[in-house]
């Protein structure tokens, strides 16, 4: 598949908003029980929410790039029964609509406590607005990933790895920039998010490593003989009907080198889970100045995951695209 | 139920291109909108099309056959395209079974295409929707054509008649004894799509004879060669008969 990059960006963005999201609220929960210091005032969880809202908002502004009628995108939120695109449309702006409310309602410190429970921990309105917004969040993971692991065709996605990864490396990134982030907006929940993000990532870089050895493994379904449907060992094809290339050959070819593949692959390996996981236990010993950076070069490694995730992917119609003549 | 579909004799198809032009030149035209193509005298003339005949060779050489394929929406029954469109834009009517995009509903998404695993659906650069054959569903219905022409461009066009079109859900239409009785077949079967368009197989016409047929039955002796010339005073036919 040609790797678009629209949609690199929109998986990736909403992946960091999500997972910042979801270390805000980790950290209320943990406040909630006094596992972690609570925060005083509204900046943290509010700016946080702001911060996940601009990635979040980002990764929208994105997809629109994929549209060909993007003033037709109302439109896809009609199939949610089927599809699993429609479905991701409709969460993307009901967890965008969440993650503004929780940080307006820690902004404005509404907080009208809802019910308490037997520790005597207050359930508050942030609390059942992070609570909705936890669920949201898991869901549009589910959505996002789903949308290709539900394509049985290509089947380097179509494998649960491509759900769990979406939850991993986007959860590892969004603790990352929580961790980047509490450095400056509270320090004392830096190592907390540090923690959680390297723990994260570790567990996305076996997911990832298991789906790289996954596909590998792979031989293709279809063959030359299924699509014409003629048994002979040697089929090739002698024209595609056409020269000048089209639609399908632009879209599923990425025409790159093997040599190019393989460079992204281990660039990603090292950018998306090396290189952060190094700079994060750095973090996690004190220095504090590496988490900033711990987050843009995972951001950057995830950018080459994602071209590599689309990248490899092969498609049973290539079998028909083989020969210019 | 009705399903329509084409059925493609590869036995038949020369490859000459004529159903390509000819769709092309009846969905242009059509009510749709024209099916715009970039550079086309330029250097990488390309452009939206819904049918394609390419080329394959099987075997090796000298024992090589040629074979000419022309591809097209198979009309699934089982349309993998249709339920990942998030907007219902691609569908699948009912009362015949034609697989449509609604050009006014697409979002240019591109998703439907990489749901597709043969490849026929092709996205149009200009008006930014995706798009695929119909199956002519502006054509077969129009009661202003006379019969012979309310068929599919492509299947008016093949100068071979290699393109049948009818019901494969009739089990007395002229497609469906095709299918049956030629050994029509489906592409990439692996998927569980059932395309509704088949294919026929090459055949090859083989004269079979046998070694007996090779002999006359009434020769016992194993011995061919005329028979003993009756002598000049044995009876001959004109002492039998009168003619």
């Amino acid at each position: 598949m040609l790797p678009a990059f629209s949609v690199i960006f929109l998986t990736t963005l909403i992946g960091v908003g999500q997972g910042l999201f979801l270390a805000l609220f980790t950290a209320q929960s943990y406040a909630l029980f006094d596992l972690l210091p609570k925060q005083d005032g509204p900046s943290f969880y509010a700016y946080g929410s702001a911060v996940a809202l601009l990635f979040l908002l980002g990764g929208l502004v994105a997809s629109f790039f994929h549209l060909g009628r993007p003033e037709r995108a109302w439109r896809s939120a009609t199939q949610w029964r089927t599809s699993w695109l429609s479905r991701e449309v409709i969460v993307l702006p009901a967890f965008i609509g969440t993650v503004f409310l929780y940080g307006v309602a820690h902004l404005l410190e509404w907080k009208p406590v809802l019910a308490t429970l037997p520790g005597g921990a207050a359930i508050d309105a942030t609390v059942v607005l992070g609570a909705i917004g936890t669920l949201l969040a898991f869901a549009l993971y589910l959505c996002t990933g789903m949308i290709y692991a539900c394509l049985r065709f290509l089947r380097e996605w179509h494998t649960p790895l491509t759900v769990i990864n979406y939850v991993l490396l986007g959860g590892a990134s969004g603790f990352t920039l929580a961790a980047a982030f509490a450095a400056l907006a509270a320090p004392d929940l830096e190592r907390f998010f540090a923690g959680w993000a390297l723990i994260i990532l570790l567990l996305g870089f076996v997911g990832r490593v298991a789906a790289l050895i996954r596909n590998r493994r792979l031989k293709p379904k279809s063959t030359p003989q299924s699509a014409i449907g003629i048994k002979h060992p040697r089929i090739v094809q002698a024209t595609q009907g056409f020269m000048g290339g089209s639609f399908n050959t632009r879209e599923f070819f990425h025409d790159r080198s093997r040599g190019l593949l393989r460079s992204i692959k281990w660039l990603f390996l090292a950018g998306a889970f090396a290189v952060p996981a190094l700079l994060l236990a750095a973090g996690l010993s004190g220095a504090a100045e590496f988490l900033a950076a711990a987050f843009v070069v995972q951001y950057l490694g995830l950018i080459a995951e994602r071209w590599f995730f689309f990248a490899e992917a092969n498609h049973p119609q290539n079998l028909y695209y083989q020969s210019v003549a | 139920m009705t399903q329509l579909a084409l059925v493609i004799d590869l036995n038949v198809c020369v490859g000459c291109q004529a159903c390509v032009t000819n769709c092309k030149e009846w969905n242009t035209s059509g009510e749709a909108g024209p099916m715009v193509d970039q550079n086309p005298y330029g250097k990488d003339p390309t452009g939206t099309f819904f049918n394609r005949v390419q080329t394959f060779e099987v075997g090796e050489f000298p024992n090589t056959e040629t074979v000419h394929f022309p591809k097209s929406c198979l009309h699934c029954e089982d349309p993998p395209c249709v339920p990942v469109c998030p907007t219902g834009a691609s569908y699948k009517r009912q009362e015949d079974g034609i697989v449509l995009v609604d050009y006014d509903k697409c979002i240019g998404c591109k998703y439907c295409s990489w749901a597709c695993p043969y490849g026929v659906r092709e996205f149009d650069e200009a008006q930014k929707i995706m798009k695929k054959c119909t199956l002519c569903v502006d054509r077969i219905y129009d009661a202003k054509m006379t019969a012979e022409e309310r068929r599919p461009a492509c299947v008016r066009a093949c100068p071979t008649s290699a393109r049948l079109f009818g019901d494969i859900h009739d089990p007395e239409s002229e497609v469906s004894h095709a299918i049956r009785e030629a050994g029509g077949y489906q592409l990439m079967p692996e998927w569980g799509t059932s395309p509704a368009n088949h294919y026929l197989p090459r055949r090859k016409t083989r004269l079979r004879i046998r070694e007996d047929e090779l002999e006359r039955a009434d020769n016992p002796l194993k011995i061919d060669g005329q028979l003993p010339k009756p002598g000049k005073a044995e009876p001959s036919l004109d002492d039998v008969t009168s003619w």
